[in-house]
């Protein structure tokens, strides 16, 4: 069974968005989804400073099985990455919430998180598969 | 409607999850893939490969007829229980599939072939054989439980029935023994020691839960799929199908050339192509960059040409990423790999990455 917070927003494609204290948007994938793909070998992180649109793919993660495009679930400016992702893939599958986030957006639109499924509304959503 | 093996209920209950592997249900893995790997080529873990074919050749025809439809010899098995890996051609000399054949006796052949080519197989050895005097049976009601790893036969052989185990203790790599429906041979495809059992359906999951009580861990086909590739294994419909000749699937060394005079399926077509000796070759890839190699990406030579990875993914044992590749003759020492529009450095190796716990090559 994964496991969904309830203090974050989730888009269909397994990213979730996690709204900080100063306004930027910290962003990774779900327990699901790191469940899915299994041990985490590989990730490709976007630039700092790089522009992304909501929706927009800009990160690669690639497990012993496949690779996995991510997609950012808000418009903004990349400002972080978690570089410690190069040495440590397999962070994504021990702390998918925590340690294993991929990268921070500074937002356009904060408002755009309104868009974005609760964790109720994920869980039903990956319920449904 | 998908096929499920007798120990399906029995990788549920273990936490597996269960992917469609070729119309059959199966486990790809049970926890961490990685984990799996490291357990087979360091002590010993276990594979469920019942969804593999068991096929039984017999008749007074058996040598004579195993020898047309095979592009290797079973003339050279003499000893009782001795296996052979072999391609079976078509008429164009592409490959129908890989399988192992053993020999029983000279009335009697056991072949194991992939379970994804199991109906054509089939269909190709029943036209074949009707100008033999032979019966090919396929065994449906058999499980296969593969154990492998450096322990696998220390934890395999107290378990088997009556004297088998002291006879499997025994046999020598690439052979097998039985008794009644069981049977034992030491062959496998992860690179390391191991047994590949095949068992009456009614015992497979008595056997897989003593197995797991000796300590074999359960793993998956995600593992079962590293370990070949470290060990230089070829895997059908990805590394070869019926549009590639063994010439350019690094599979030269299974076809039995000589004596002259023995004739088999797809042997014109095969001389053809080697006396026109522009073939492509089918070499190891090593990354040197980040990133991970995976089938179909383009691998771009220093002059432009280009070939194709077939089979790639991430070495457990390397931590690097690693991969088959079919490329032109004329590749050195390095090339590139095209990776999402981005170049990749690779450096070409022999594709045998990992053998009995042993890296095989420069890293």
């Amino acid at each position: 069974m994964s496991n969904t917070p309830d203090d974050r927003k989730y888009a269909e494609s397994h990213e979730w968005a996690l709204l900080e204290d100063d306004g930027t948007i910290r962003v990774g994938i779900t327990d699901h989804a790191q469940e899915l793909l299994g041990d985490l070998v590989f990730v490709e992180l976007p630039q700092v400073g790089q522009s992304v649109g909501k929706g927009e793919e800009c990160s690669v993660v690639e497990s012993v099985k496949a690779a996995s495009d991510i997609y950012s679930p808000i418009s903004g400016e990349i400002i972080a990455i978690n570089e410690s992702l190069e040495d440590e893939p397999e962070m994504i599958n021990h702390a998918p919430y925590e340690d294993g986030w991929i990268f921070i957006v500074q937002p356009i639109d904060p408002n755009e998180l309104d868009e974005l499924l609760d964790d109720e509304g994920y869980q039903a959503f990956i319920d449904e598969d | 409607m998908i096929k499920k093996t007798i120990l399906n209920d029995t990788h549920r209950s273990l936490g597996a999850r269960m992917v469609d592997f070729g119309g059959w249900d199966m486990p790809v893995n049970y926890g961490s893939q990685i984990d799996e790997h490291h357990q087979v080529r360091q002590a010993v873990g276990m594979f469920d490969v019942s969804h593999m074919t068991v096929v039984d050749v017999s008749g007074v025809q058996a040598t004579a007829f195993l020898r047309y439809l095979l592009a290797n010899d079973v003339a050279k098995l003499t000893r009782q229980g001795k296996a052979l890996y072999s391609c079976m051609l078509n008429e164009d000399a592409g490959i129908i599939d890989d399988l192992i054949v053993y020999y029983l006796d000279d009335n009697n052949y056991r072949l194991v072939v992939n379970a994804s080519t199991r109906d054509k197989d089939l269909a190709w050895m029943e036209q074949q054989a009707a100008d033999f005097d032979v019966r090919v049976d396929e065994r449906p009601a058999l499980a296969m439980i593969a154990v492998q790893g450096p322990k696998a036969r220390q934890k395999v052989c107290p378990l088997l029935p009556d004297r088998l185990g002291l006879s499997a203790a025994e046999i020598k790599p690439f052979s097998a023994c039985w008794f009644g429906e069981w049977f034992v041979g030491r062959t496998g495809y992860t690179g390391e020691d191991g047994f590949e059992i095949i068992l009456p359906e009614d015992k497979a999951v008595g056997f897989w839960q003593q197995l797991i009580e000796a300590g074999v861990k359960p793993c998956g086909l995600g593992a079962r799929d590293t370990l070949r590739l470290e060990a230089g294994m070829n895997l059908y419909g990805q590394d070869m199908d019926e549009t590639k000749h063994p010439l350019e699937s690094g599979l030269g060394w299974t076809i039995a050339w000589l004596p002259e005079e023995r004739d088999f399926i797809g042997k014109k077509a095969l001389t053809a192509i080697k006396q026109q000796g522009k073939t492509d070759k089918f070499v190891g890839l090593l990354l040197q960059d980040k990133g991970i190699l995976r089938g179909h990406q383009q691998v771009v030579l220093p002059d432009g040409q280009t070939g194709e990875v077939t089979s790639g993914g991430y070495s457990p044992t390397l931590e690097r990423s690693i991969a088959f590749a079919r490329v032109p003759a004329s590749i050195a020492d390095s090339c590139d790999i095209d990776m999402r529009g981005k170049l990749k450095k690779a450096t070409v190796v022999k594709p045998c990455f990992v053998r009995q716990g042993q890296i095989q090559i420069t890293l």
